[in-house]
């Protein structure tokens, strides 16, 4: 099976990168490899200046990797995790005791980081994780899916001290299948689809060079299929609508895009010309959905949808044993 | 993919030594699995009372055979001792893969893939150290026990035998199950690989009874068998003969003497530790 195919990224320095796409389009494996958990089958993967596949001791220096399925130990206490992992990465006790108290600090840990880790939420361990990943001061943070699953405060943390770093001059990577996530932390992101980048950039660009604003229309709460087909006729006649879609599993609804704001008092003209009620219209600007849409012709909800009974979970975990 | 690294320098303090860094691995991961043994005790307990439950009904099996069946006359219990003491600690050896592959299967193993350790052999010292200490716990029990069911004590030389035997064969056994561990696809299988080796190994070896008991073709297994080059010269130290130069095995194919069965270990230890470490780099071949 081909997990990637031609994927090529370059991620600058300093910023904070985001990785987007449906579950199943790769960015596991591209995070495995670019921390020298996986080799691939042909390419180059570059980490600082260092060749990641003939010098993977080096990169793993640099590196701090925070899974997307948390590794703890059930049995030892948080703190007892960062120690260990200190030792690891070969920090001197000190640093290491120094530096376990100031992440402590930062993430909010102290109540609970002597406790076991069989008894932490999925808050915690994430938080623990990023933790232990942040322990060397990588100069390069790979994150994948660092939020899954959060409660709203934990993901607030996390969002927070990846802001931090990033201030800080760390670079960080994230791969998320989240838009709203990559949407408020990226300051460049790519789109993956399928193992392949189909978009990259600064999010506001990519959703500025799409151009238009998204109006969605219903002219009752519950449409059928004629008249929809009927209101798609008249609107797609209006100048200055570029494209109309009937969205059957949201009621019939419309989905268009109008070149200006004006478009939109000329619709409702139109519409009441024709005798057709208004029930709901909401004008937005371009969102990465939009963006990922107008690539791959599907909204990443409908993408997840279509892989998600075609894979296979406990195959893909014994193969990243 | 290319990633720049960031504007700050890197804090590089004079590089330690590979020694240094190896040791600090070695022994954090040791630490992990003692502090794993310290939370959930039942294993040192099982693994205690195991062996001991094994020498006293097992030692007196035969106590009502027949004066002088065994060589040098001794009982079957005192005969038992170093076999028991041997089964013991390649029992854990041969389990110590296990904890590993559990890693593997929860994820935790990745953790120690990403980190920059000096060398993965790291992952195999712990467990040698941790699996050396912990039969030298159940040995002391073993020999404390049968010192007081009359079966004798080998006195401070033989203590140090039975260390230097143990390291060998835990360090040789112990290579194994790691190497399994990284091989097989879960612990299933891994356990089943337990399962069929354990056993058969106790059997066709001078644990339980001497070669002269033994068909020739068994005899040639047990004299074969890598459980027999640690327990001979052990029982031989039991019996009063700690000398390097003693002979302790009379072989079909030659006598062996304590120096020669440390040896034999020794390289196997060696040869299965040459022969995992691509399996521990697997990842990246």
């Amino acid at each position: 099976m081909v997990a990637l195919d031609q994927l090529s990224l370059e991620v600058p320095a300093g910023c904070l990168y985001g990785l987007l796409g449906p579950n199943g389009a790769g960015k596991t494996t591209a995070l495995r490899i670019l921390c020298t958990l996986l080799a691939p089958d042909s390419g180059l993967v570059r980490v600082g200046g260092l060749d990641a596949l003939s010098e993977p001791r080096a990169v793993r220096r640099l590196l701090g990797y925070v899974a997307q399925e948390v590794a703890i130990d059930k049995i030892l206490t948080g703190r007892e995790l960062m120690r260990l992992q200190g030792n690891l990465y070969h920090l001197p006790w000190r640093l290491s005791s120094q530096r376990i108290d100031e992440l402590i600090e930062l993430l909010g840990m102290a109540d609970w980081i002597d406790r076991r880790c069989g008894s932490y939420s999925g808050g915690m361990r994430r938080r623990l994780d990023l933790a232990a990943g942040l322990l060397h001061r990588p100069q390069v943070l790979v994150l994948d899916e660092p939020t899954v699953g959060l409660d709203i405060e934990s993901r607030a943390v996390i969002w927070a001290v990846l802001r931090q770093l990033r201030d800080g001059g760390t670079t960080v990577l994230l791969s998320s299948h989240y838009l709203e996530e990559v949407d408020a932390l990226a300051d460049q992101l790519a789109i993956i689809e399928a193992g392949r980048v189909i978009a990259q950039g600064a999010p506001a660009e990519l959703k500025a060079a799409l151009g238009g604003d998204r109006v969605t229309l219903r002219v009752r709460e519950f449409s059928d299929a004629e008249e929809a087909e009927r209101v798609r006729a008249l609107l797609h006649a209006c100048a200055g609508v570029r494209q109309v879609v009937v969205n059957q599993s949201q009621g019939y609804s419309l989905n268009l895009v109008i070149e200006h704001d004006g478009v939109v008092e000329q619709l409702r003209r139109q519409l009441s010309a024709a005798d057709l009620p208004v029930f709901a219209l909401a004008q937005s600007r371009p969102s990465l959905d939009d963006v990922y849409l107008q690539a791959t012709g599907r909204t990443m909800m409908d993408a997840e949808l279509a892989v998600a009974g075609s894979r296979d979970p406990k195959a893909e975990r014994k193969a990243s044993m | 993919m290319t990633i720049s690294p960031s504007s700050s320098p890197v804090t590089s303090s004079p590089a330690p030594s590979a020694l240094a860094e190896i040791s600090q691995e070695t022994l954090a991961l040791t630490g992990r699995l003692f502090v794993q043994l310290q939370r959930r005790p039942s294993t040192l307990v099982a693994g205690v009372l195991q062996p001991l439950i094994w020498l006293v009904l097992f030692g007196a099996l035969f106590a009502k055979a027949p004066a002088g069946l065994l060589p040098g006359g001794i009982s079957y219990g005192r005969f038992l001792g170093a076999g028991v003491i041997v089964f013991t600690a390649f029992s854990a050896a041969l389990n110590a893969g296990l904890p590993v592959m559990f890693d593997r299967e929860f994820g935790f193993l990745n953790r120690l893939l990403v980190a920059p350790l000096r060398s993965r052999s790291s992952i195999v010292f712990a467990s040698v150290l941790y699996i050396t200490s912990l039969s030298l716990v159940q040995s002391l029990a073993i020999m404390g026990t049968a010192a007081l069911l009359g079966y004798g004590w080998p006195g401070a030389g033989g203590l140090l035998l039975v260390l230097v035997t143990l390291l060998l064969l835990v360090f040789a056994v112990t290579a194994l199950s790691l190497g399994l561990a990284f091989a097989l696809p879960g612990h299933i299988e891994l356990i089943a690989v337990i399962f069929v080796a354990n056993l058969p190994l106790l059997f066709a070896s001078t644990a339980l009874a001497p070669l002269s008991f033994m068909p020739t073709w068994l005899g040639w297994l047990a004299a074969l068998n890598p459980l027999t080059f640690a327990i001979e010269p052990i029982r031989a130290a039991y019996a009063g003969e700690l000398s390097l130069s003693a002979v302790v095995l009379e072989a079909p194919f030659g006598t062996m003497t304590t120096a020669t069965c440390l040896g034999v270990l020794a390289v196997l230890a060696a040869g299965l530790f040459l022969l995992i470490r691509p399996l521990l780099d697997r990842k990246l071949s």
